[in-house]
């Protein structure tokens, strides 16, 4: 044993990139260790974080498994699957408030808010909450700050969906240094491309969303060919429509509606979300819920089970053919199909994908935390841990500006290599005019309006002059994140044009900055109280550690100026101790650790070894 | 063409990366000279992928994660201007289209809606064989696919023809070759564009 404590305490070091799956129904955080990717539980020793949101009444946020206890105790402060929120304006979502708990603050803009007790809230704002839970939980594990990190999303996601997952990044404090697609992430933590060369589909069926993406590998590069998807398919389609039943029947039954009862939804909810998971290994079952002393049992076979959803299964079908078209490989040509997703536990679901790619898919790895670990792979790519590893992803949409007569002018092709970009030269239609309005859009139909709007784009202070005279060259460029950058510049002058944002479905810089202020100053508050209980929890150790050695035979063999030395360094830490310095504490305790350095070498009795073996920190 | 000095240790080099310094340099803005290759309109496309992974490999924004904001900038172009060269390239028409802009030829959509006369009579005879098809007449099937073997043969033999049009200007550089090129792609287009419009009604009629 050469030192009594094994703590870096200068490790300004390099700083460590997490993985992040931000889930509809659960999130989960990992990282990379030498061994491989690993998922980080919480204190609670769970993987799973549900991503479920509550504000009490005292204004704290309840994260988590405790927060799915209130979900039914204060159904109006709580919410969950805020992910199927995210970038969507009022109009998108109507459908989706017919079968969703979601209270919609009435001045929602074109970025929704909800109702949590007292407060409105933006989904970025929500979302943020679960990322901190995420980033407190990597925090306690890693013993360090985290601030970087990768976060995954739907493939299918488009701009707008993926700017509100950064900026919910932002709001926690932290960096996000890539948004990574959720199948792409998986077929790198499956490590396939050790097995061999091929062609790989990835059929990524959650909780609310489906992806399905078919990728090239070669020695290391991981070639995304085609990708497709819906961004409102996924398990909670299937819970839904259970729940509708489950309502019909009880409405029958009892001749009570509860549709309007929050609690009485949320428990019958878990009910068949409780029936769903075991149709998965049992032949049949209950659907059991019990309400204000009335009980309602209901039998479900896998086979009427399967009747039901037939439907929603049939609906991943089409855009997996879809992508294979695009992808220009035929189905013969794929050799391997991986699941991911807690959908794809489902046999129906197993059975179709076996069908429509005539291959038995992989279903080696947890389908709930395969994405997590390729979000940390993809987190060491890019802190340069993991070096043979290559992702070249593509943008799901078309991007195209509306012209004359609401036609979309495609600049963009869908399944394009990101990143990539398009130039466009503009100019004026009035004499003297100084603005230039470009919209934005994102789809693959002929009319904006029938395209999903994206931003409105102006270009401001242009120099006056006769109509058609100015040339103002826009780049669109589609980064490794999938998101647009718009840059312009003035073709004669070559200096840059200012450009203008106007986000359709999003929120505006400043926007994003005041509520990162908010939440970081309470992030930092708590992440400093943390420090300052764990540095005095260290010093507990090595001053009990101390104590015991003193007590040792070593510690007679030590010279008289060695034991004064220990002696002044133990008290140094003892007057430190109450401080709320952290830093202080933790240097103490390292001029202390320096200082028994000697006294751990020399201590042979085997027995007092064991005592302080039992110290060490890791 | 001279390129710049390094943006950082102002010394001479040649390439996307400074051979004294191994600084990312703003790419050229030439999916050829990205490649680093020859402007040639034959080209190996296996190699080309080859490449294409090589380059990923230097050049992709998640190797300059922890570089300066200029290099991953330059790092963010020139891995756009790769991606994009390498759909292009791949592609022989693309690929020829890219070629006649860069040597300075106008490839505009003109001339694809209007059929080249000697195709006149066939192209009119397969109209009326499709709008028979479109209203139901399945006899008019036998018609409309024999029609569109014939077309997708012309295609082929086009492909041919530019085919040895490309070896040739690679060899002797004239631009009497990019003309013909340029009247073979609009011919190409047309046809192309006929198939598959052919192809689409045949199948929405099944
Ligand atoms: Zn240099």
């Amino acid at each position: 044993m050469s030192q009594l404590f094994q703590i870096d305490f200068s490790s300004a070091k390099r700083k460590r990139i997490v993985g992040i799956d931000l889930g509809t129904t659960n999130s989960l955080v990992a990282f990379m260790d030498l061994t491989g990717p690993k998922v980080i539980p919480g204190p609670d020793g769970e993987r799973l974080v549900p991503s479920i949101v509550s504000l009490t009444p005292t204004g704290e946020f309840v994260v988590g498994h405790a927060a799915r206890k209130l979900l039914i105790d204060q159904p109006e402060r709580t919410v969950y699957s805020v992910k199927r929120l995210m970038g969507r304006g009022l109009e998108d979502v109507k459908e989706e408030l017919t079968l969703f708990p979601f209270r919609i603050a009435p001045d929602s803009g074109n970025v929704i808010k909800l109702q949590l007790g007292e407060r409105q809230l933006t989904p970025p704002e929500i979302s943020a909450q679960v990322l901190l839970q995420l980033k407190r939980n990597a925090e306690a594990f890693l013993g360090e700050e985290v601030t970087q990190a990768v976060i995954t999303v739907p493939a299918y996601f488009n701009d707008a969906q993926r700017q509100a997952t950064k900026d919910a990044g932002r709001i926690a404090g932290l960096e996000v240094l890539r948004l990574v697609n959720e199948p792409t992430a998986a077929s790198l933590a499956y490590g396939l491309d050790k097995r061999q060369n091929g062609v790989v589909a990835v059929y990524d069926f959650g909780g609310g969303t489906f992806d399905i993406s078919i990728l090239r590998l070669q020695d290391g590069i991981f070639e995304v060919l085609a990708t497709n998807g819906d961004t409102h398919l996924g398990g909670d389609d299937i819970d839904n429509l259970l729940l509708r039943i489950a309502l019909e029947d009880i409405a029958a039954e009892w001749g009570q509606d509860l549709s309007g009862h929050g609690e009485a939804v949320q428990r019958l909810r878990r009910a068949v979300i409780t029936a769903k998971e075991e149709l998965s290994y049992l032949p049949f079952t209950h659907i059991q819920f019990e309400w204000e002393g009335r009980s309602y049992r209901r039998e479900l076979t896998r086979e009427l089970f399967e009747k039901l959803i037939a439907g929603i299964v049939e609906r991943t079908l089409e855009p997996c053919r879809q992508c294979i078209a695009d992808s220009g490989v035929s189905v013969e040509q794929i050799d391997e199909v991986v699941l991911v997703g807690g959908s794809t536990r489902i046999p129906l679901v197993r059975r179709a994908v076996e069908n429509l790619f005539k291959a038995k898919p992989h279903t080696e790895l947890n389908p709930d935390e395969v994405v997590a670990l390729g979000a940390a792979v993809q987190a060491g790519i890019l802190a340069g841990e993991v070096e043979n590893k290559l992702l070249l992803d593509v943008t799901p949409l078309s991007l195209g500006i509306e012209t004359m007569g609401g036609v979309v002018s495609k600049l963009i092709h869908r399944n394009s290599t990101i990143p990539t970009s398009a130039t466009e030269l503009f100019t004026t239609a009035v004499d003297g005019q100084r603005n230039v309005l470009i919209h934005v859009v994102q789809g693959e139909r002929e009319l904006a309006k029938d395209c999903r709007s994206l931003a409105r784009f102006e270009l401001k202070d242009i120099e006056p002059m006769p109509a058609g005279a100015a040339r103002i060259e826009v780049k669109f460029l589609i980064d490794a994140n999938g998101i647009l950058n718009v840059s312009a510049r003035d073709q004669r002058t070559g200096k840059e044009q200012s450009v203008e944002v106007k986000p359709s479905y999003g929120l505006t810089e400043d926007q994003v900055e005041a509520m990162i202020v908010e939440s970081i100053e309470k992030a930092e508050q708590d992440f400093k109280e943390r420090q300052v209980r764990e540095a005095r929890l260290e010093a507990d150790t090595i001053l009990a550690a101390t104590e015991k050695a003193r007590a040792s035979d070593a510690w007679l063999d030590l010279s008289e100026q060695e034991r004064q030395q220990i002696t002044e360094a133990t008290n140094q830490l003892l007057l430190v101790y109450h401080s709320e310095d952290h830093h202080l504490i933790r240097q103490k305790i390292d001029e202390l650790n320096q200082a028994t350095l000697k006294l751990a070498e020399t201590m042979l009795n085997s027995a007092v070894r064991a005592a302080l073996k039992g110290t060490k920190l890791e | 063409m001279e390129q710049p000095p390094c943006w950082q240790c102002n010394k001479k080099y040649t390439g996307l990366f400074c051979a004294h310094c191994n600084a990312l340099q703003c790419p050229v803005d030439d999916y050829y000279s990205v490649f680093g290759m020859e402007r040639k309109l034959s080209l190996d496309v296996q190699a080309l992928q080859a490449k294409f992974y090589e380059l990923s490999r230097l050049l992709h924004p998640d190797r300059f994660t922890r570089r300066s904001p200029l290099e991953r900038q330059y790092s963010l172009e020139a891995s756009s201007l790769l991606n994009k060269g390498y759909r292009v390239l791949r592609n022989p028409v693309q690929r020829a289209e890219y070629v006649l802009k860069k040597e300075g030829f106008d490839i505009g959509e003109q001339g694809t809606k209007d059929v080249p006369p000697e195709l006149l009579e066939e192209v009119f005879e397969l109209n009326m064989a499709l709008e028979e098809l479109k209203m139901g007449d399945q006899q008019a099937r036998g018609a409309v696919e024999e029609a569109r073997q014939r077309f997708a043969a012309m295609r082929d033999e086009i492909d041919r023809e530019l085919e040895q049009l490309f070896q040739q200007w690679d060899e002797k550089h004239e631009r009497a070759t990019l003309q013909q090129i340029r009247g073979l792609l609009n011919r190409r287009r047309y046809i192309h564009n006929l198939v598959t419009e052919v192809e689409n009604v045949a199948t929405l009629s099944n």
